[in-house]
């Protein structure tokens, strides 16, 4: 084929499309490198896309707290501002404190929060509305006979300060450690719950003793791990539990269940609570409503944290 | 111009596009990561990204020696078993089988090559890893776990590209061998052998490339500790599933700390595939 042509010409048509395909090149990598410089999850502004072509027609409402709750957070929303076009909710995510102290400074009309207001704050008359709760179950072999573990045990045997089994009533085996890879939610609020840190510098330190650990990549694969070994413990978060396979233990006598994780009995749970002050606007408790509707709900225990209902 | 100068006109530039496409998927990874990895490497510095052993990314501490150590090991022990295994299965298709017993040999390891590799991971995860936990001791999920699905995981790469090279052996060769009165297994050791020595080496460097970036099925089975692996029987964490593990929850120096990991991944097959080049092209035997 290449004999069609002369060679300068096929040389010329050759520099021509390596010159386009390179200019082409830079456009596509230019494109890709500012949509996904490293830090952007940082600034967590969610905006409605729609919110972008109208700003000056739509109420904006100022969500700002947990980043647990974010993503559950932004979830709802979608699902509001795909039916109430005229709303947009902007939700930031500096953490819980940052959240109820802009509530009450007014900067946000909603906070989130994923732990019960303390000290200062329940002065401030904030209004909490639950509105899901984020339980976690920790698992063992079903052949294990302990069936009980007090608070303080769990936190130890995390830490790695009990390492067989025999120290909670058990068999004399060694205790394998599961659980998740840094950054996993599930493994920020268990950490949290438990204690499982210390403040160095101003930084959280985590101290479980991940040396002595197997580390799982997602629930499925702590589920697969303890179920696959007798002297292994893990945790999952409620909504996924496999109670075939594995055995969720009891924590200070009280069993792990949704229900125990709403009446506040079982220990290692959170509520994520929506915070509001003084008579919210209409704007901001119809999307209340909306979180506490069934439609609402039903995404809640979609994303494997415990209804409010 | 008449019509069929057009029609090779128009699929001379088609088929120059598509090779254009496929050059430009890869500049563009490889732009990518180098711009999103070299700059932490920097930060962090060489020696302490390549030598420090402590992984502890939420504190700022990324040091990647153990998991260095965990891939080389792995792949070291993958590629023992599996091209020990795959060798002589290539030897038995190639010299030994009828060729009846061949064909139906055959396709049945290359199947192999076909099953997901999440599919192997489970697999380790559900039979292997409690199996190890239970007869040999530890965890389970180890270094052992890691090489034994390695070796099964390359096993069809290794056998299948041996033996295209034995087979690309002259007949003559060893109808010369037999001829001058040496054994059949003397002739397959001696003159066969040695003359598909080439096609091997590279089938067993190929062989290292999969088991150096295999991911899915290593991140089930190997227990993602960070630590410098002592024994068979300790759990490790190579490079890729570090990258596979954290990626989605990491944020800023984590983040480009993982990608400098995929950078030390590049180079390392970038230089193995420097080395198979090299060894395909100084081959004057087959």
């Amino acid at each position: 084929m290449k004999s069609l042509k002369s060679p300068q010409e096929f040389g010329m048509k050759l520099k021509r499309l390596a010159a386009m395909g390179l200019a082409g090149l830079m456009l596509l990598s230019a494109a890709a490198c500012s949509n996904t410089a490293p830090g952007d999850k940082a600034a967590m502004t969610q905006t409605s896309p729609a919110q972008q072509t109208s700003a000056a027609a739509k109420t904006v409402i100022q969500v700002n707290g947990s980043t647990s709750v974010e993503k559950l957070m932004t979830m709802l929303s979608n699902q509001y501002t795909a039916k109430n076009p005229n709303v947009s909710l902007q939700i930031q995510a500096p953490g819980s404190s940052a959240g109820i102290k802009s509530v009450n400074d007014g900067s946000a009309q909603i906070g989130m929060s994923s732990r019960e207001l303390k000290g200062d704050e329940l002065t401030w008359g904030l209004n909490a509305t639950p509105i899901a709760y984020d339980g976690i179950a920790v698992v063992v072999h079903p052949a294990n006979p302990v069936s009980n573990l007090t608070m303080e045990q769990v936190h130890q045997i995390f830490s790695g300060e009990i390492t067989n089994w025999k120290e909670v009533g058990g068999p004399d085996k060694e205790i394998l450690l599961v659980i998740r890879e840094a950054g996993s939610g599930t493994r920020d609020a268990f950490e949290e719950i438990v204690k499982l840190f210390e403040e160095k510098d101003g930084k959280k330190v985590a101290t479980v003793a991940e040396d002595k650990a197997i580390i799982a990549d997602s629930t499925n694969a702590i589920t697969q791990n303890v179920a696959g070994k007798e002297n292994a413990i893990g945790y999952v978060s409620l909504g996924s539990l496999n109670t075939g396979t594995t055995r969720a233990l009891q924590l200070n006598g009280v069993d792990c269940t949704a229900e125990n994780v709403k009446n506040k009995t079982y220990a290692i749970a959170r509520p994520f609570l929506l915070l509001t002050k003084g008579t919210p606007s209409a704007e901001v408790q119809s999307v209340l409503d909306y979180i506490l509707s069934a439609e609402g709900q039903a995404l809640v225990t979609e994303e494997k944290f415990i209804s409010v209902q | 111009m008449n019509r069929a100068k057009i029609i090779t006109f128009i699929i001379e530039k088609f088929f120059w596009i598509c090779a254009l496409l496929s050059l430009l998927a890869l500049l563009l990874i490889l732009g990518f990561l180098l711009k999103e990895g070299l700059p932490p490497l920097f930060s962090i510095g060489f020696g302490d990204f390549l030598l420090g052993t402590s992984w502890k990314p939420l504190e700022d501490t990324f040091g990647i020696f153990p998991m260095i150590a965990a891939t080389a090991a792995a792949t070291a022990g993958g590629i023992l078993l599996g091209g020990f295994v795959g060798l002589f299965t290539a030897l038995f298709l190639a010299e030994v089988a009828s060729p009846k017993l061949a064909r139906l040999i055959r396709p049945l390891i290359q199947l192999l090559a076909g099953i997901p590799s999440v599919v192997f991971g489970f697999f380790g995860l559900v039979l292997i890893v409690p199996w190890i936990s239970n007869h040999l001791g530890g965890p389970g999920n180890s270094l052992l776990a890691t090489i034994l699905i390695l070796s099964v995981m390359i096993l069809p790469t290794l056998a299948s590209i041996s033996e295209t090279a034995l087979r690309a052996v002259p007949q003559e060769y060893r109808e010369g061998s037999l001829a001058l009165g040496a054994s059949p297994m003397e002739t397959l050791f001696k003159v066969t052998l040695p003359a598909a020595k080439s096609g091997i080496i590279a089938a067993f460097v190929l062989g290292v490339g999969r088991a150096v970036g295999e991911t899915m099925a290593v991140v089930l089975v190997c227990g993602n500790r960070p630590q410098i692996p002592k024994s068979l029987l300790d759990p490790i964490r190579p490079l890729t599933s570090t990258i596979a593990m954290e990626m989605s929850y990491s944020t800023g120096t984590h983040q480009q700390a993982l990608f400098a990991i995929g950078v030390v991944l590049l180079v390392f097959i970038v230089a193995l595939n420097l080395c198979v080049n090299y060894i395909l092209k100084g081959r004057k035997d087959v």
